[in-house]
């Protein structure tokens, strides 16, 4: 279901409001640093630390010079050209850290690194073999997504708990999120001593309630409605026959 | 915040797109196929305790365009109930805002697949006859299916053929209520339509405007590839026909020289003038095409190609191998005996 048009990160940016330009770029930082992080790692090669640098003063540039307000969103989705901004920004690395007073006013935001760096152990490219411009795009959309993914079901997690439905967000993580492919409807209804037909209910509920909180996550980070719908097509495998 | 596994994600994408069916009659078996417009499932209806194909939209649109559509298929699968159609039974909108419908479920395998067993010409072109059948029904009813196509097309586990996917199908007229007034289920299900159908009763141009191309390459004709959507009308289908036609009646196997069949030249006319590029060229109704296609099966002549008198006697001695070779041996026989008694 797609939700009704919210400001996107890029209105945001270009409304001349700080509160709604900060709320864009925290938007913005929680969908992207971690596919930022790990396509500087693997793609640039570059070791943790100096990765954990050049992310941070990635988006404190962004900020800085204010590219977000630059996207046009008629030429290329967000997430390309965030991507080719994260290559231009290393390319000129040298030459923008002597612009730039490194911790000076620079925003730095409290990352968590280390998880990131841990999730990294499983990529699905070969940082020691010669990636492919497709295969980089490819694992920056499949991080991107997943990071979509991670902060959607954190939202949803927040919202059950809110209208106190705990049982049916945990019901959803053992389902949905445990990888266990054994498990059924009546192993939980009997687990959870319930109706099936419950479990059910719960289930269609919650995944309704994911998609929705999903669908409104890409809808801020994109710069369009044409490119949400691109995106959410992409994002949801609509595409895939 | 955890770490979402690829598989993970995997899962999530697969689940989040399982259509919500609580608070509906239908309960969710198993995925089906994927489409243009959507996704079709096994359902349980639990009310007749049957199994169903559930079409449902992937998305819930905010400018409804292919809901539209997807309601649109469903009214004009209500509209054609015939033996050789997917009758449908039920539509609506689920909790999650997405437009579905319901049909027959058919078990059975798609007519490109199915005809890999089938290596008799005549049993192919009986298939072919019933398909022929259903179309004409459709076009009677001023409905046109524009994706004619061996994939659309279903036999079913006793035999039976069904037109199915009528998602790019095209209403050139709003039935007559007249014409049906003696079947009382056909007015039911015309009357919803009447509130949407638009002046003109071409809902169909309204979705498919001009230059848009709607078909199959290799089975849409001239001027459905071009989005010349005015000169779109039933020969566009007889078109589509001639092609299934051709694919029914090529070699079962190319790569056995043993089980090839012989060069039709009667059946190659009749694909032929079926898929004339000009529509002016082609067989004026659905009728006429079968008809020439039940002339062949008959060893009658047809209308698509003239004879000469070789074929004809061809022609006369295929239909009658039997009785000519009876006739031969009597007469070789009477010889030899005339031959034997003067010695």
């Amino acid at each position: 279901m797609f939700p009704a048009t919210r400001w996107s990160v890029i209105d945001a940016a270009k409304s001349g409001n700080p509160t709604e330009q900060a709320r864009a770029l925290d938007t913005l930082f929680a969908a992207y640093w971690k596919p930022v992080y790990k396509y500087v790692r693997l793609r640039w090669n570059r070791q943790t630390e100096d990765a954990q640098d050049l992310t941070q003063r990635f988006f404190a540039e962004m900020l800085e010079r204010d590219l977000l307000a630059r996207y046009d969103p008629a030429k290329s989705r967000l997430r390309t050209y965030l991507r080719l901004c994260v290559d231009s920004f290393v390319m000129n690395q040298e030459k923008a850290a002597r612009r730039q007073k490194r911790g000076g006013n620079a925003t730095h935001v409290a990352l968590d690194f280390q998880a990131a760096e841990g999730e990294l152990a499983g990529a699905t490219i070969d940082p020691a073999s010669i990636p492919s411009p497709e295969s980089l795009e490819e694992f920056f959309e499949k991080e991107w997504i997943r990071s979509l993914f991670a902060l959607a079901v954190e939202d949803l997690r927040k919202f059950c708990s809110e209208r106190e439905r705990e049982r049916t967000f945990r019901l959803f993580e053992e389902y949905d999120l445990s990888g266990d492919a054994e498990i059924s409807y009546e192993m939980l209804a009997a687990q959870y001593a319930i109706p099936v037909t419950d479990v059910t209910n719960a289930l269609s509920w919650a995944r309704r309630e994911f998609r929705r909180i999903a669908l409104q996550r890409l809808r801020e980070i994109c710069g369009s409605d044409e490119e949400f719908h691109r995106e959410a097509r992409s994002v949801f495998g609509w595409d895939a026959a | 915040m955890n770490f979402l596994s690829d598989k993970t994600v995997d899962r999530l994408r697969q689940n989040a797109n399982l259509p919500d069916l609580s608070g509906t009659r239908y309960q969710l078996l198993e995925r089906v196929a994927r489409g243009g417009m959507g996704t079709v499932y096994a359902a349980r209806d639990q009310t007749l305790d049957r199994r169903v194909a559930l079409k449902v939209l992937d998305v819930a649109v905010a400018d409804g365009d292919l809901a539209l559509r997807l309601n649109r298929e469903a009214r004009v699968l209500a509209l054609l109930e015939h033996p050789g159609i997917v009758p449908v039974h039920d539509v609506g909108t689920l909790g999650d805002g997405r437009v579905f419908y319901t049909m027959k479920f058919v078990e059975g395998q798609r007519l490109d697949k199915y005809i890999e067993a089938v290596a008799s010409l005549p049993d192919r072109l009986r298939l072919f006859l019933r398909i022929c059948d259903a179309v004409a029904f459709a076009h009677a009813r001023g409905v046109l299916h524009r994706d004619l196509k061996p994939a659309n097309v279903m036999v079913g586990a006793f035999g039976e053929v069904l037109v199915m996917d009528w998602g790019l199908a095209k209403i050139l007229r709003e039935p007559s209520f007249a014409a049906s007034q003696d079947d009382p289920d056909a007015t039911i299900l015309h009357a919803p339509q009447a509130s949407n159908a638009s002046a003109d009763g071409t809902r169909a141009t309204q979705i498919t405007g001009q230059g848009t191309v709607m078909g199959t390459p290799g089975y849409m004709s001239p001027e459905q590839a071009r989005g010349d959507i005015a000169q779109v009308n039933e020969r566009s289908d007889i078109f589509s026909l001639g092609a299934v036609l051709r694919f029914l009646s090529s070699n079962p196997e190319q790569s056995s020289r043993s089980k090839a069949w012989p060069p039709n030249r009667a059946l190659e006319a009749i694909c032929a003038k079926a898929t004339e590029s000009n529509p002016a060229n082609r067989y004026a109704a659905v009728s006429d095409l079968s008809a020439d296609v039940s002339r062949y099966l008959d060893g009658l002549p047809v209308s698509a190609r003239k004879e000469t008198i070789f074929d004809k006697a061809l022609r006369v001695y295929r239909r009658h191998t039997v009785a000519i070779l009876l006739i031969a041996a009597y007469l070789a026989i009477r010889i030899l005996l005339l031959v034997f008694s003067r010695r």
